[in-house]
């Protein structure tokens, strides 16, 4: 299986940080495939809190998510849809 | 349940600053572990699977933490730093070292210094996020030296924490077992103290001693004396516990509006950071006498749109026929990443509050802008009152603009003793008036809130503050407008009636502090209240 990637633009107001990074490393977790996200120079594994912080990803920013493992298609579909949705605006204001 | 020998009654003494009773064992925080000297590692491999297991400890001591609040906010904070200390980059890094032939606590300090670092050369929100990491590295090396972790202890039964001072950190993480908090340091407008009475916890600070008291040892507090009696007997305690649920039941029995005994209306209002903390209480208030909005533009790159403002203070509107807003509090002193203000050397007396608009005018517009269309949604009619007003002309450009979009109810909360002198010209522009007792201590006596050492200048019955609400209620009272106290003091029960007898209008307060508010005034007259305000 070759190396499978997309491109998505970071849809989140707060960019990818706080509530939407934690939100996307859970379901990175979650999904149990290796995936690694690019921003710029930057290559970290998306199941990393820290790496993915560090990406310091504003709304905006093109990322990229790259895996060649298993499942690879239906995991960064996954991903990449969530980091396309504005998950600050999802949060319900009596949380 | 620890039990050392019993130490002999002893009374220390300290700043009651929430009021009620309770009593337990004492559980003092840990600070943060001091690093040994490194030693040799003879065996890597052990060095690798203490660090897993100490990444491990600090995560699920967290996680435990998420699952036994019922905050979901302060939830979320606890999940994701659980998730920090269990990221495997980190742990990578950590186990690096210890191959290349470092202990496990100095690998542990390495690696999160690391990220701490890359966190911190980002700068704004993710800066702020370098401290979190700073924390999580205490834990862990604690874990991986077999210490006690740092932060709110967890011991597994009801307890009264002792700590030199919390952090807003540390108070996330409260649980359910704590009875009462006590403090070394920290004044009546702490962290701690605004904490306590949030959460409706007994709480002294400014505590001398408290911190030599050993764990285990049972002690009662008395968060409106500020007395913290050491060495009961466990029957003891049970006694002080059993006395402080039936007044806590008692005063739940108090329904109704504020009034003194011989019927003086006084308003009782809540102060309120979103619709959530409008809780099932909310009904049993008068309205809502001070809402802040800077929980919308907190971790904010962008400040909040016109439509997610129009939505969250629709959310209040609907709610409660009254609601006072108070325009964006923030500024040097309260920095939030959006507003890009650089550092100041004092930043109390800095760009704060609405001198914020001095700088980036189009965030007061747009809050207004959202305000007004709530209103009309809603059909409710808001009051808007700004922070930090200083001069008659800032309060008649605030009126101005507000009033130009169709707000009918301006003011300015009173903080500045500049302010207050004006009270008069200042109600001239406006129709109500708001005093926030915490900074106008601070300003009026140049004392810092926080400062350990300061706290009887910050003590709300400080002639000299009195003397400036006195010059507040007399103007309100001459124009016939409504000046109310929405700091600390109106919710202390032992300070109402004097607020009272002073002229004020409405007290606005945390919404556990009600009851017992409600419940003093119904006990004095008005011109018992007024018998206790002059001098």
């Amino acid at each position: 299986m070759g190396l499978v990637h997309r491109t998505v633009i970071v849809a989140s107001a707060s960019g990818l940080h706080a509530r939407p990074a934690k939100l996307f490393v859970q379901e990175a977790v979650r999904l149990g495939v290796p995936v690694r996200i690019r921003a710029g120079e930057r290559t970290v594994p998306a199941t990393s809190m820290l790496g993915v912080l560090s990406l310091g990803a504003s709304r905006g920013t093109e990322v990229t998510l790259e895996s060649d493992a298993p499942g690879a298609e239906e995991a960064l579909d996954a991903l990449a849809a969530l980091l396309a949705r504005d998950l600050d605006a999802e949060e319900t204001l009596d949380a | 349940m620890p039990d050392p020998a019993r130490p002999p009654r002893q009374r220390l003494s300290g700043l009651g600053v929430s009021p009620g009773r309770s009593a337990g064992p004492l559980v003092r925080m840990a600070g943060p572990p001091a690093l040994p000297a490194a030693r040799p590692v003879t065996d890597p491999a052990a060095e690798v699977a203490t660090i897993a297991k100490a990444l491990e400890a600090v995560a699920a001591d967290l996680r435990r933490r998420a699952e036994g609040t019922s905050d979901t906010t302060a939830a979320e904070v606890l999940d994701a730093l659980a998730m920090m200390a269990e990221d495997p980059m980190l742990r990578e890094d950590a186990e690096r070292h210890a191959q290349d032939g470092l202990d496990a606590p100095h690998a542990l300090d390495a690696a999160f210094g690391a990220h701490r670092e890359t966190l911190a050369a980002l700068g704004g929100y993710l800066a702020e996020r370098a401290a979190d990491l700073d924390d999580l590295k205490y834990r862990a090396v604690a874990a991986a030296l077999g210490l006690p972790m740092p932060g709110i202890p967890s011991p597994g039964h009801p307890y009264v924490l002792v700590a030199e001072d919390l952090s807003p950190a540390d108070t996330a993480g409260l649980g359910a077992e704590v009875l009462a908090l006590v403090t070394e340091r920290g004044g009546p407008t702490s962290h701690t103290a605004i904490l306590a009475r949030s959460r409706g916890l007994p709480a002294v600070v400014a505590c001398r001693g408290v911190l030599d008291v050993p764990d285990g040892t049972v002690v009662a507090v008395d968060g409106r004396t500020g007395d913290v009696t050491v060495g009961l007997t466990p029957q003891d305690a049970a006694d002080v516990v059993e006395r402080d649920r039936r007044e806590r039941d008692r005063l739940a029995g108090s329904k109704g509006p504020g009034r003194t005994a011989d019927g003086h209306p006084v308003k009782l209002l809540l102060n309120i950071g979103s619709a959530a903390d409008l809780g099932p209480d909310a009904a049993d208030a008068e309205g809502v006498g001070l809402f802040r909005t800077e929980f919308l533009y907190l971790n904010r790159r962008q400040p909040p749109s016109f439509e997610e403002q129009v939505a969250a203070y629709a959310e209040v509107f609907a709610r409660t026929p009254l609601v006072v807003v108070r325009t964006l509090d923030a500024g040097t002193d309260k920095p939030l990443p959006f507003l890009g203000l650089p550092p100041e050397p004092n930043p109390a007396l800095g760009i704060r509050g609405l001198r914020v608009d001095r700088v980036l005018p189009g965030v007061l517009d747009t809050q207004l802008d959202a305000i007004a269309e709530a209103a009309r949604t809603t059909g409710g009619t808001p009051w808007v009152m700004a922070p930090m007003v200083t001069t008659v002309a800032e309060a008649a450009d605030f009126a101005r603009r507000a009033r130009s979009r169709g707000l009918t109810q301006v003011g300015a909360m009173i903080e500045v003793p500049a302010a207050a002198l004006q009270a008069e010209e200042l109600l001239a522009e406006l129709d109500f008036l708001s005093i926030g007792t915490n900074d106008l201590s601070q300003y009026t006596f140049a004392a810092d809130r926080q400062h350990p050492g300061l706290a009887d200048l910050l003590d709300p019955r400080q002639p000299a503050l009195l003397k400036l609400i006195a010059l507040c209620t007399e103007a309100g009272h001459a124009a016939g407008k409504p000046v109310g106290v929405c700091g600390e003091a109106a919710g202390d029960p032992l300070l109402a009636p004097l607020l009272v007898g002073l002229g004020v209008t409405s007290l606005s307060m945390a919404p556990v502090c009600v009851p017992a508010v409600r419940d003093e005034l119904s006990r004095h007259t008005l011109e018992e209240c007024r018998r206790l305000a002059s001098p």
